[in-house]
């Protein structure tokens, strides 16, 4: 029972940030001049009437928020502005698959290689192979993806002439490899120094030391007790990791050519497609509050401490 | 007066064991100087096209020592231009995320009770939005002036700043000399000012360190995209942009921005790593370096 109330609790509390998303990509969209609701521009009759039909115009504010808010519900985010025959939410779904494939081989690959090299950074503590580990992750945390990323062409793709330097071509293998590995060096370098950190702060802990001093064997320490503790902020930082990446595709499909979300949301934004913008604004920040919500749920259930302090 | 002498001296005695820190110290002041004094040693403007020079490569012969770019703009020239309006974005848009953090953290802070955990839970809320699509939806709809960047990530990034500074802030409100200012009559805004704001310089000194290569990331990320600052200004995330599309025939348009927005960044990242190391006390690690 009181698990079923923690998740309903955290379920709810996600509610109030959610609306003030929406309100805020909102209110950003009315007062912007030229945008939908500006009633300043000379656009053809029909799509003035479509427009104010579609945007309940007429209506008091707080009826077209709402209005608003329940289309988006219904998975409705209106008209796109600059392309004519489709809706955003079309745009949406044919989008959004590409850039969930890239993000997920990404955070998985940052998450099992950042975390194996900061355990080996940490069991090696202030030895030439941690020293290395944490120059090169300074390396990854600073260099941005959208430095990265044409470096890698550079290199492997016009210098070694080993991988495609970009193009979709229906998801396959080769042409993913640079475009998920240039998204997750950062965060691989940046969950290597959160892991090499937690872990080395476990192993001076004093269970660990009296783990050790009962006369267990390192493998037994280092399974049984050292592993979970260490993984807890690698846990929460998964929230902020998804953020980051969900950003970081945004540079990555357009460099790469991918046909993502991220390359319509940078066309719409160039284009100045408030709709667009606006829903995938929308979308994306649902996609991360609920991201972080499941993070959250779940690490009240790894860590019990956390319910309980609620 | 002592006070601010005993923590620049913690802040240099740190930074003077710190050999990276110490050393990205350094570079950072040379690449100051480099971008504000370059431009005065090269016979060449910014958005001088030399037409004999379109795309040539690097050379010390012509004064092109960066070589020019597709339009035939010495780049050595542009690069130190991108770097003083990448620089001037850290520096600015940090000032206005430390002054509305510092502010918005000690006022909490002080306050306590239900304003505390209001203003706190409102910095939750804030903590799970998009901020980065927040930035590109003002740049869509509001133009894209270099104030409206300084502005708009300086308002995004304080949230850091403002949960440190309040927990300082209820540390140090604790202390006896603000018991003795409150009993002496002084005002509330007085005390927040005179009294708490100074001695959070500590840990503010930290986070700006930190936040500088934040900010000029987001800023390199919009104009990147050509959403940041426009021609004929530049700065290095749109040159490392413009160096992409013609990386295959002229690979040091891409380089040369790169390697410099790369340090930059990597520089800034070590001096913020070193200053936490020491002044920061709520440093966990620490120790066990």
């Amino acid at each position: 029972m009181s698990n079923f109330r923690f998740v309903i609790g955290r379920f709810l509390g996600a509610i109030p940030t959610l609306l003030i998303l929406i309100c805020l990509a909102f209110f950003l969209v009315k007062a912007a001049p030229g945008g939908p609701f500006d009633f300043e521009r000379s656009l053809p009759e029909e799509v003035e009437a479509n427009l104010r039909a579609a945007y309940n115009l007429d209506d008091p504010v707080y009826l077209q928020l709402a209005k608003y808010i329940g289309d988006l519900l219904q998975g409705d985010f209106g008209p796109s502005f600059q392309y004519r025959d489709y809706t955003v939410t079309e745009l949406i779904s044919t989008g959004f698959p590409v850039s969930l494939r890239l993000g997920f081989a990404a955070i998985l690959l940052a998450l099992f290689f950042g975390s194996l090299i900061g355990s080996v950074a940490a069991l090696n503590q202030n030895s030439k192979l941690d020293y290395g580990v944490m120059f090169f992750g300074m390396i990854g945390i600073s260099i941005p993806n959208f430095v990265m990323a044409p470096l890698l062409v550079l290199f492997f793709s016009i210098g070694l002439k080993a991988l495609p330097a970009g193009g979709y071509n229906g998801g396959d293998f080769y042409h993913m490899i640079l475009p998920v590995v240039s998204l997750a060096l950062p965060q691989m370098a940046y969950i290597a120094r959160l892991t090499r950190g937690s872990m080395i702060e476990v192993l001076s802990s004093n269970f660990v030391r009296t783990a050790k001093a009962q006369g267990l064997s390192t493998k037994t320490i280092l399974f049984s007790h050292v592993l979970k503790p260490t993984f807890l902020p690698v846990v929460s930082y998964l929230g902020p990791a998804t953020a980051a990446i969900i950003t970081g595709s945004v540079v990555v499909e357009q460099i790469f050519g991918l046909p993502g979300l991220g390359r319509y949301f940078v066309q719409g934004a160039l284009n100045r497609d408030y709709t667009l913008v606006m829903g995938v604004v929308v979308f994306y920040g649902c996609l991360i509050i609920l991201f972080n919500l499941i993070v959250d749920t779940l690490y009240g259930f790894i860590d019990p401490r956390i319910k309980q302090n609620r | 007066m002592k006070k601010t002498n005993s923590l620049l001296n913690d802040a240099w005695s740190a930074l003077s064991k710190n050999k990276a820190a110490l050393i990205s110290a350094a570079t950072m002041a040379a690449m100051v100087f480099m971008v504000l004094l370059g431009p005065i040693f090269s016979p060449y403007a910014i958005d001088e096209i030399d037409w004999s020079m379109i795309a040539a490569a690097p050379s010390f012969s012509d004064g092109h020592i960066f070589g020019t770019d597709d339009l035939g703009r010495d780049l050595f020239v542009r690069t130190m231009y991108g770097g003083r309006i990448s620089l001037m974005v850290g520096l600015v848009a940090t000032l206005v995320s430390v002054m509305i953090g510092v502010t918005y953290g000690a006022v909490a802070g002080f306050m306590g009770g239900r304003i505390d955990a209001l203003m706190m839970r409102f910095v939750d809320v804030l903590y799970a939005m998009p901020f980065l699509f927040f930035v590109i939806l003002l740049m869509v709809f509001f133009g894209r002036s270099i104030f409206l960047i300084f502005i708009a990530i300086g308002a995004v990034n304080w949230l850091d700043i403002a949960r440190i500074v309040r927990g300082q802030t209820l540390n140090i409100k604790g202390k006896e000399f603000v018991d003795a200012a409150k009993t002496g009559g002084v005002s509330t805004i007085k005390i927040i000012m005179k009294h708490i704001v100074p001695n959070l310089l500590g840990v503010v000194v930290v986070y700006v360190a930190l936040t500088v290569p934040q900010v000029i990331l987001v800023e390199s990320f919009l104009s990147f995209l050509g959403l940041g600052v426009q021609e004929p200004m530049t700065s290095w995330g749109a040159l490392v942009n413009q160096g992409a599309r013609q990386m295959e025939s002229s690979p040091w348009m891409l380089l040369f921005p790169a390697v410099f927005l790369a340090t930059t960044l990597f520089c800034f990242n070590f001096i913020g790593d070193g200053l936490r190391d020491a002044l920061d006390p709520k440093d966990r690690t620490r120790g066990n370096d």
